[in-house]
């Protein structure tokens, strides 16, 4: 549909739950939209000519190549799939562009009880960089909701990928993403995961490939965690590769909630760097918070390493801080905001001030 | 000001102050000596009802108020401020965030951060890989933009080379010259009376002050004959 019936179509509740999962629906900060509704996409436009930015289905159609890159990744992985989708976007960057604003797509949950299930195609063509904001949010109505999001990235030689998602669902609503990046020589894939609110369930565990020498792959998470929800989250890197290279960072903190923050990093080649950082801060004493960092390789000449950390806050911070006029509630928040540095993520500027905000607005709305 | 008055304190069950009494007018500079471990660090921390350092006995007047069962932060606010020895890493909050909670006015900030070449800081975590004389001078830099009438300074100098001793007593000095600033300082090298004017200086022995008078004195006797010479008192004889 056009924008101008796009704007009728969503109501102002949908529009702030969707903005709050990062879309801006001005396009002004962004390079091409994409928006599905439950199983309908509502939306979709590049507003360059440096990418596709389609449906699926359309791609599907339209795309010659298109079986070259639909369940390759997931089979490269050893990964089963279910193939029977419907929607998702398909995104295409061509060979040495570069796209300087994100590109946003947003699927969001409408009706009560709907089983989401899409594929997600995304292709950085050789020596492309794109942003790309994803963010998945569900409606008032939506109740006990389930979203299935395949994705598949295909990083091609040279390319850069900076992929930040967003989750902003509801207290009833299950979720389960499956992703796998395929990183080929020289590319870079970047992953942000940012959850801030309230979810009855995710599992999620996206995997990396890294095929070609010198391919890099980063994920960096931001988990909130709050009473009732189960959050099964790790990230996955595995390095096939000479000189390739792997981060993972997270944090999580439970305000009551169960958190499994796992980490799993797997070197197939010689003269790799990985490094695993997971830290946990627990704030009530019904919250559970599970660090599973795992580092596997048959090769000597790695460096590889990991370290994880879970407590509470340290009371000589607080008192620091109370030393310094703050209450101890102020310094509790202060601390709390610092534990959830949006400075991990690597995040384009301008998104990083938006992340930021929404940060600061679920923050607040929580202590 | 600042009156204590038979003050015990106890840390863990133990008690480490025994009886202290003092009393710092506004205006005065009180330094305080004393071996490691004689718990000049503890006075501070009770001064300012640091968590584990309650008051055991005696009383800790503020402009007659007692404080005793105050929390920090209101003691903070009616004007002490302290400079901590081991200032706790707090990762993800920069230099810059907290001095903003301290002062509104971002040129102050940048001013002060520069007198105390701090700039390049402001945007690093709180204490994280600071050396030990960056963290003197962040403590000093925070300190300044807090603003305190009565200021608690655990050994400022010590760990910090010539030339940023100077600096922070130049800042410092001039911080104290203002109308009605008190301070109670803990040194052990010294250094720091080159760079301030103190009017009084007391030895703290076994949880207890053996001695109070002039701080160079006082220091003189320390470096040339040691704690155990200080403890017979050839200065000035017993306080009050
Ligand atoms: N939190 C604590 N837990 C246990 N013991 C403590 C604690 N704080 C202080 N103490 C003990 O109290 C005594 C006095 O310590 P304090 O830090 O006040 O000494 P100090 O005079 O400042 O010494 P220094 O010159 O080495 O800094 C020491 O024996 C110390 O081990
Ligand atoms: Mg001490």
């Amino acid at each position: 549909m056009s924008k101008e019936d796009l704007n009728k179509h969503i109501s102002e509740s949908d529009r702030e739950k969707i903005s709050s999962s990062g879309m801006d629906f001005s396009e002004k900060t962004r390079s091409g939209s994409f928006l599905q509704e439950d199983a309908k996409v509502l939306f979709s436009r590049a507003l360059s000519e440096s990418m596709d930015i389609l449906s699926l289905e359309d791609a599907r159609r339209t795309f010659p190549r298109f079986a070259d890159y639909w369940g390759k990744a997931f089979q490269r992985a050893g990964k089963e799939f279910p193939p029977d989708t419907e929607g998702g976007y398909f995104i295409r960057v061509k060979k040495g562009q570069t796209v300087e604003l994100p590109i946003q797509a947003c699927l969001f949950l409408k009706a009560q009880k709907f089983r989401q299930k899409v594929h997600n195609i995304i292709i950085v063509e050789e020596d492309a960089k794109v942003y790309l904001i994803t963010g998945c949010s569900a409606s008032k109505a939506s109740k006990e909701s389930f979203h299935l999001g395949l994705s598949e990235f295909f990083v091609e030689k040279g390319g850069y990928l900076n992929f930040t998602m967003i989750h902003s669902w509801r207290e009833d609503v299950s979720v389960k993403p499956m992703s796998v990046a395929v990183v080929e020589e020289g590319g870079s894939f970047v992953s942000n995961y940012v959850c801030l609110r309230p979810v009855k369930e995710i599992v999620m565990y996206p995997t990396a490939l890294l095929e070609g020498e010198g391919a890099r792959a980063s994920f960096n998470s931001l988990i909130l965690s709050h009473p009732g929800t189960l959050q099964d989250i790790g990230s996955r890197v595995i390095l096939n590769a000479k000189n390739t290279q792997a981060e993972i960072v997270s944090r999580a903190v439970s305000t009551g909630g169960k958190t499994v923050a796992r980490g799993h990093l797997q070197a197939n080649a010689g003269e790799v760097k990985a490094h695993l950082e997971c830290r946990g801060l627990m704030l009530s004493p019904r919250g559970v918070i599970q660090a599973i960092p795992e580092l596997e390789t048959s090769y000597r000449d790695v460096d590889m390493s990991h370290e994880a950390a879970i407590g509470k806050i340290s009371k000589d911070e607080i008192e620091y801080l109370c030393a310094r006029g703050l209450s101890e509630d102020e310094a509790q928040s202060i601390i709390i905001r610092g534990f959830m540095d949006v400075n991990i993520l690597a995040l384009p500027p301008a998104v990083k001030s938006e992340v930021a905000q929404l940060e600061e607005k679920t923050l607040y709305e929580g202590f | 000001m600042l009156s204590l008055e038979n003050l015990a304190v106890a840390v863990e069950g133990t008690t480490i102050l025994k009886e202290i009494n003092l009393k710092i007018s506004a205006g005065e500079v009180v330094i305080l000596f004393g071996p490691n471990g004689s718990g000049k660090s503890t006075l501070l921390k009770a001064i300012l009802g640091l968590s584990g350092y309650e008051t055991a006995r005696g009383n800790i007047l503020f402009r007659g108020e007692p404080l005793n069962s105050l929390p920090t932060e209101e003691r903070v606010r009616k004007g002490i401020g302290m400079m901590f020895q081991h200032p706790p890493t707090i990762r993800g909050v920069r230099l810059h965030q907290l001095a903003r909670y301290l002062e509104k006015d971002t040129r102050v900030i940048e001013r002060l951060s520069e007198k105390l070449s701090l700039s390049a800081h402001l945007q690093r975590d709180l204490n994280a890989g600071f050396s030990g004389g960056e963290m003197k001078r962040s403590e000093l830099f925070q300190l300044m933009l807090q603003e305190p009438d009565l200021l608690l300074l655990d050994e400022p100098e010590s760990g910090v080379d010539m030339e940023n001793i100077s600096l922070m007593g130049k800042v410092l000095g001039e911080y104290l010259r203002r109308e009605n600033k008190a301070a109670l300082i803990i040194t052990h090298t010294g250094y720091i009376l080159e760079h301030i004017r103190a009017d009084r200086g007391c030895v703290l022995h076994s949880g207890e002050f053996g001695c109070m008078g002039n701080p160079k004195k006082i220091f003189e006797t320390i470096r040339t004959s040691g704690y155990e010479k200080c403890k017979e008192c050839h200065v000035q004889g017993r306080p009050e």
